[in-house]
């Protein structure tokens, strides 16, 4: 039974359509949601989005946000969502190269910025993971 | 009636300045289609945001997170968002009038955009610190503010944070609006985000009603959730008000410099009118002289 898919960034909305199922990377695990689930919030963190619509499974790579899931109705807020044609691996590598470099520089004294480094480089793994996948 | 010359010389200086007001007219109109589709990009996003935090909020109370805490003590910081440059209008004088209809003397300030923290400044204001914002906005942009911003309050060194911006209408109105933004206040969750303005009271009413009808559960946990949001939420507010006062920017901007062009038409209307006068007079007079001089050779 289909159901309807959100996917929404500060940006834009990436996608609003009926899916059959999705697949979200949440803080706990992946989890997989169909129609007719109870409402629930969970944030997510980055990783793959799967969802399937019309009998074809379609892949996001996201980064850090929340899912929303009310009776009929799926929402993803999410700060990033790009599919997998659209991903520019070379790109991808730099700004993770700079990243970790960065990484090394920042002395533990500051836990946030630290963290927002590791955000960034788990963001860019997500992203060059589906990159990869299908060679 | 005025020299000749005179009277052209200034035709040429109002064309040229004319042709000026005319392109950054066209410039501010591009600018602004983006500025304004990002505006109303990010509404959607505000829409959800605020239907989940609503819903959260049911089942938390004030004391369930730091950023909600409402404290004694009026010590105030308020972000002052302004335009980098002028001639847009009305903008800033208004946000100022607003600004300080709401500042009291203990009101210390922060600001994005230089006009308003020139005249901040110049009134005798305490200035933390500034940023300037790239155009169009970056979301990555928002972060170091809003990341300031909650530390400051966290930290306790003020009990009260704001955010004073011009909230998009449409392209012929901007109001200036002073936001709070901390600590997040239950009643502002529910109705607010009329960023919108246009469209907002049918999706706030139907939106709110959907969410109080659905009972959440929450993974983790509702506390675990709300220290994931809150963050967010602040990020995004910033986000949002930084996006609307950038699309009020282009709008006044361009909606002043049409202004401009059209009254430097009629301007040019009129002096050539007057040139025209002034040259038939004179040739009248010249005429007028030939004659009298023929007249006397006879």
């Amino acid at each position: 039974m289909p159901f309807q898919l959100d996917i929404v960034t500060p940006e834009k909305t990436i996608f609003s359509d009926s899916v059959d199922d999705v697949y979200l990377p949440g803080s706990e695990g992946e989890m997989g949601i169909l129609a007719m689930h109870s409402a629930l919030v969970a944030p997510l963190q980055p990783g793959e989005l799967r969802y399937l619509k019309d009998g074809k499974v379609e892949e996001l790579a996201v980064g850090e946000g929340f899912v929303e899931v009310t009776g009929d109705k799926v929402s993803v807020l999410i700060d990033l969502a790009i599919g997998e044609d659209a991903i520019d691996e070379h790109q991808v590598e730099e700004a993770m190269k700079r990243a970790k470099n960065a990484l090394d520089g920042v002395v533990g004294d500051d836990p946030e910025e630290m963290q927002a480094l590791m955000m960034s480089i788990a963001k860019s793994e997500a992203m060059l993971k589906l990159k990869r996948k299908r060679r | 009636m005025a020299n000749l010359r005179d009277i052209r010389r200034r035709i040429k200086s109002v064309k040229s300045t004319s042709q000026i007001t005319k392109a950054m007219e066209l410039v501010s109109a591009a600018k602004m289609k983006k500025a304004q589709d990002q505006a109303l990009a990010g509404r959607d996003y505000a829409d959800k945001l605020n239907k989940v935090l609503v819903n959260l909020k049911e089942n938390t109370t004030e004391e369930s997170h730091p950023l909600l805490e409402k404290r004694e003590g009026g010590k105030e910081l308020m972000l002052v968002i302004s335009t980098g440059r002028g001639l847009c209008g009305g903008l800033n004088t208004n946000l100022y009038k607003a600004v300080i209809k709401s500042a009291t003397d203990e009101t210390e300030y922060v600001t994005v955009g230089k006009k308003l923290r020139q005249t901040i400044a110049k009134t005798g204001g305490n200035i933390v610190t500034d940023w300037e914002v790239a155009d169009p906005v970056p979301f990555n942009d928002a972060k170091p503010v809003s990341k300031f911003l909650t530390e400051k309050f966290l930290s306790g060194e003020y009990d009260k944070i704001s955010v004073a911006f011009n909230n998009f209408v449409s392209t012929l109105t901007q109001t200036p609006e002073v936001f709070q933004l901390l600590p997040i206040e239950s009643e502002d969750l529910g109705e607010k985000q009329d960023y919108e303005g246009v469209d907002k009271g049918e999706i706030g009413e139907t939106d709110k009603a959907a969410a109080l009808g659905a009972d959440y559960d929450f993974e983790p946990s509702a506390e675990g959730v709300l220290d994931k949001l809150l963050p967010l939420y602040i990020n995004f507010q910033i986000y949002q008000m930084l996006v609307e006062a950038r699309a009020s920017e282009h709008s006044a901007r361009m909606v002043a410099m049409k202004a401009a062009t059209d009254n430097a038409k009629n301007m040019i209307d009129d002096l050539t009118l007057e040139y025209n006068k002034a040259r038939q007079a004179a040739i009248t007079a010249e005429l007028l002289e030939i004659t009298t001089a023929m007249k006397a050779m006879e």
